[in-house]
C-alpha cells in the first residue's frame, strides 16, 4: 500500500502550519522542508502516523547551502537532512530542517530513532551543528583535538595545515634504530 | 588457541549487575587479526565479560565526501571503488544509478543486464569472503582458503571485464566504459557450474560444526524492532526476520524481470546471518544464470550525447561526435544535471548503499553523501556484545562484515 502523498502533505501542513516551509518533489522523490524548532515532534509524527509510518531512518546528514543557487529561499545556512523509509508502505521521504549559522543547533532525533546517534555525531563533526540532548556528542571521524568542520563549504579541500601540525613520531636517534636503517 | 565458550562457560560468567567493581579497561584493535580493517573498541571487561563497549572509528577517514565536491560526476566513480574493497563493483553500480536518476537518463537493456550480472557476481565475491573470514575468526581455517580460491576465479572474470581486479571503476554515468568480452557468458557459466558445489562444501563444513554453532548460535542477537530502529540493513536485517531487500522494495535495473527469493531467518543471531548469506549466494547464482540466458544484444550505453561518450570510430569520422566528445571530456564543459537532489539506494552485499547527490546545475556535484551500510550496521555493535564474552565480540564483529573503507569514508 502506497502512501497517499496528497493526504499526508495536507495533514502535515495543517498540523505543523507554522513549521512547514515547503513540500517539493524532484524526480519522483518527495521532500518536506521545515523549520528546526519542532523537528522532533515532526519526526515522531511521521514515524507514528498510520498514514506514514516511517519506521526506519535510512540516513541523517547535512548540507551547507553557502554557495547553493537556491540558498536565498531557505532560512539558515545549513540543512539537516533526514532520509526516512516506511517499511509498511514501502515509500521514502526526505525531511530537511534548516539551521542558521548563528544558532547552529537542533534537537536530536536519537529518542525517535536510535539510528540517528552516529549520523548526528558525523554531522557535528563535519558541519559543527550541535544536537541538543544528544547522549554522546563527540567527534566521530576526525580526531578529538581536530579544529574546524571539513565539509563546510568555506573549508578548503587541502585543509588548514592539519596534516603539518599533526603529532608525529619523527625523533630517530642519531645512531639509528636497532635493526633498522637511519632515516 | 581460541577458548571455545561452551554453554557451560557462558552460564558461569557473572551477570552484568555484579560486574561493576572489578571492571578493567581494555583495547580491542585498532590493529588486530580479528578486526576487519582498522577498528578500535574501548572495552570495559569484567573477567571475560564485556561490561561496556565504545567503538571508535575514523582511522581510515579519507574525506571522500569532500573530494566528491571537487570532482566531476564521472571522476568520482574511481573513488567509489576505493570505498569498499570487498565489492567495489556494487559501489560503482550504485553510484552510477544515483547519477542516472539525477540526470534522468535510462540505460538500455543490455547495459542493465550486464550490471545485474556483475553486481551479483560481486555479491558472491563479498559474501563468500565474508563467510570464509567469519569461519577463520572462529578457528575454521580451511573454509577461508576455499573461499579465497573462489574469489580468485571471480576476480579473473572482473579483470576480463573491467581490466582491474579490485579497483574496477567499471561504470560511467549512463552506462559502462566498455562492453564485456565475447567469451564472457562462457566464463561466467564455467564458474557458475562449479560454484554451488563450493557453497555446499562450506555449508557441510560449518553449518553443523559444533564449535562453529557453539560460538554463533544465540550470539549478537537483535530483535526485529531493534534492527529497524537502528537502521540495520542487508543480511543483518533479514536475519532478524524483516524481509526488506532494496532489489525488491525499490526495484532498479532489470531486477523485476528476474526471479529470486529473499532468504530470511528469525533468530537474529550470528548463525542466522551466516545462513542468510549462504542462501543469498545461491539466489545470486540463480539471478546470474537467468540474466545470462536473457542477456539481450544492443548498446550498453544510454543514447544521450549530452551524457555518454560517442564511440571512438565515430569520433574519428564525424564532426559532431568529435564535438560531443570534447564537450564531455573537457573541464568546464562536461556533463551537468539540472539543479536538484536525489537519494538513490541499491542493495550492496552489506545492505542499503545510498547516495544522496545534490546538484547546483554545474558539472561538479554540490554535495555527495554516501550512506554506507557498514556505518549503520557497526553502530549496533555495542548493543550486540554488552554483557557477553570477548570471544562473542569476535564472532559478532565477523558477522557484521564491516568494511572500514566505507565506514570511515
Amino acid at each position: 500500500m502506497a502512501v497517499d502523498w496528497a493526504a499526508l502533505q495536507k495533514i502535515v501542513r495543517e498540523r505543523f502550519a507554522d513549521q512547514v516551509l515547503d513540500w517539493t518533489e524532484f524526480r519522483g522523490q518527495a521532500c518536506l522542508h521545515v523549520r528546526r524548532e519542532r523537528i522532533v515532534e515532526i519526526l515522531r509524527f511521521l514515524r507514528d502516523e498510520p498514514f506514514a509510518r516511517f519506521a526506519m531512518l535510512s540516513d541523517v546528514t547535512a548540507l551547507d547551502l553557502l554557495k547553493h543557487p537556491e540558498a536565498g529561499r531557505w532560512p539558515g545556512r545549513f540543512a539537516v537532512v533526514y532520509q526516512l523509509l516506511s517499511l509498511e508502505h514501502n515509500e521514502r521521504l526526505r525531511v530537511k530542517a534548516y539551521v542558521s549559522e548563528e544558532s547552529c543547533e537542533i534537537a536530536t532525533a536519537v529518542e525517535v530513532w536510535p539510528a540517528a546517534n552516529w549520523g548526528e555525531r558525523e554531522v557535528f563533526d563535519m558541519y559543527g551543528i550541535r544536537f541538543a540532548g544528544h547522549p554522546d556528542l563527540r567527534r566521530i571521524l576526525t580526531p578529538d583535538h581536530y579544529e574546524g568542520h571539513p565539509l563546510r563549504k568555506d573549508y578548503p579541500l587541502k585543509g588548514r595545515g592539519e596534516r603539518d601540525r599533526f603529532p608525529k613520531y619523527t625523533e630517530i636517534p642519531e645512531e639509528g634504530v636497532r635493526g633498522g636503517r637511519k632515516a | 588457541m581460541n577458548a571455545v565458550p561452551t554453554p557451560e562457560i557462558r552460564r558461569m560468567a557473572p551477570k552484568a549487575s555484579q560486574a561493576v567493581s572489578q571492571s578493567m579497561a581494555m583495547n580491542l584493535g585498532p590493529s588486530h587479526p580479528a578486526c576487519h580493517g582498522t577498528l578500535r573498541f574501548k572495552v570495559e571487561v569484567n573477567g571475560e565479560q564485556i561490561v561496556k563497549c565504545d567503538p571508535e572509528i575514523g582511522f581510515l577517514h579519507t574525506g571522500f565526501e569532500k573530494l566528491g565536491e571537487y570532482r566531476s560526476y564521472n571522476q568520482f566513480v574511481v573513488v567509489t571503488d576505493r570505498m569498499n574493497y570487498l565489492s567495489p563493483l556494487n559501489n560503482n553500480i550504485g553510484y552510477a544509478i544515483a547519477c542516472e536518476e539525477l540526470f534522468g537518463v535510462q540505460v538500455p537493456p543490455r547495459g542493465q543486464y550486464l550490471r545485474v550480472i556483475m553486481a551479483e557476481l560481486s555479491r558472491l565475491s563479498d559474501h563468500v569472503i565474508s563467510v570464509g573470514l567469519q569461519g577463520m575468526d572462529l578457528g575454521a581455517f580451511s573454509a577461508m582458503l576455499w573461499t579465497f580460491v573462489e574469489r580468485e576465479k571471480l576476480y579473473d572474470i572482473f579483470e576480463a571485464v573491467t581490466g582491474a581486479r579490485l579497483t574496477t571503476s567499471w561504470t560511467r554515468v549512463g552506462g559502462v566504459f566498455r562492453d564485456v568480452p565475447e567469451d564472457f557468458p562462457e566464463m561466467v557459466r564455467a564458474f557458475l557450474d562449479k560454484f554451488p558445489r563450493i557453497i555446499d562444501e562450506i555449508e557441510l563444513m560449518l553449518s553443523s560444526n559444533r564449535i562453529f554453532k557453539d560460538r554463533t548460535v544465540g550470539v549478537g542477537t537483535m530483535t526485529a524492532e531493534q534492527a529497524v530502529a537502528y537502521g540495520l540493513t542487508g543480511p543483518l536485517l533479514r536475519a532478524c526476520g524483516v524481509p526488506y531487500d532494496v532489489r525488491r522494495a525499490r526495484p532498479y535495473l532489470c531486477y523485476p524481470d528476474l526471479a529470486f527469493d529473499i532468504p530470511i531467518r528469525f533468530e537474529g543471531d550470528v548463525y542466522a546471518r551466516y545462513l542468510v548469506r549462504m542462501e543469498e549466494m545461491r539466489q545470486s547464482v540463480r539471478i546470474v544464470r537467468e540474466a545470462l540466458e536473457k542477456l539481450p544484444s544492443g548498446p550498453v550505453n544510454a543514447d544521450d550525447r549530452k551524457v555518454t561518450l560517442p564511440s571512438k570510430e565515430r569520433v574519428y569520422r564525424d564532426m559532431e561526435s568529435l564535438i560531443h566528445h570534447f564537450k564531455i571530456v573537457m573541464p568546464g564543459h562536461g556533463i551537468a544535471p539540472p539543479v536538484g537532489e536525489v537519494y538513490s539506494c541499491t542493495e550492496a552485499p552489506n545492505g542499503e548503499l545510498g547516495f544522496y547527490l545534490v546538484s547546483d546545475g554545474t558539472g561538479v556535484p554540490y554535495r555527495v553523501r554516501i550512506r554506507p551500510p557498514s556505518f549503520y550496521n557497526h553502530q549496533t555493535f555495542p548493543l550486540q556484545v554488552t554483557g557477553r564474552l570477548i570471544s562473542d565480540a569476535v564472532s559478532a564483529l565477523a558477522s557484521l562484515n564491516v568494511i572500514a573503507g566505507e565506514l570511515d569514508r
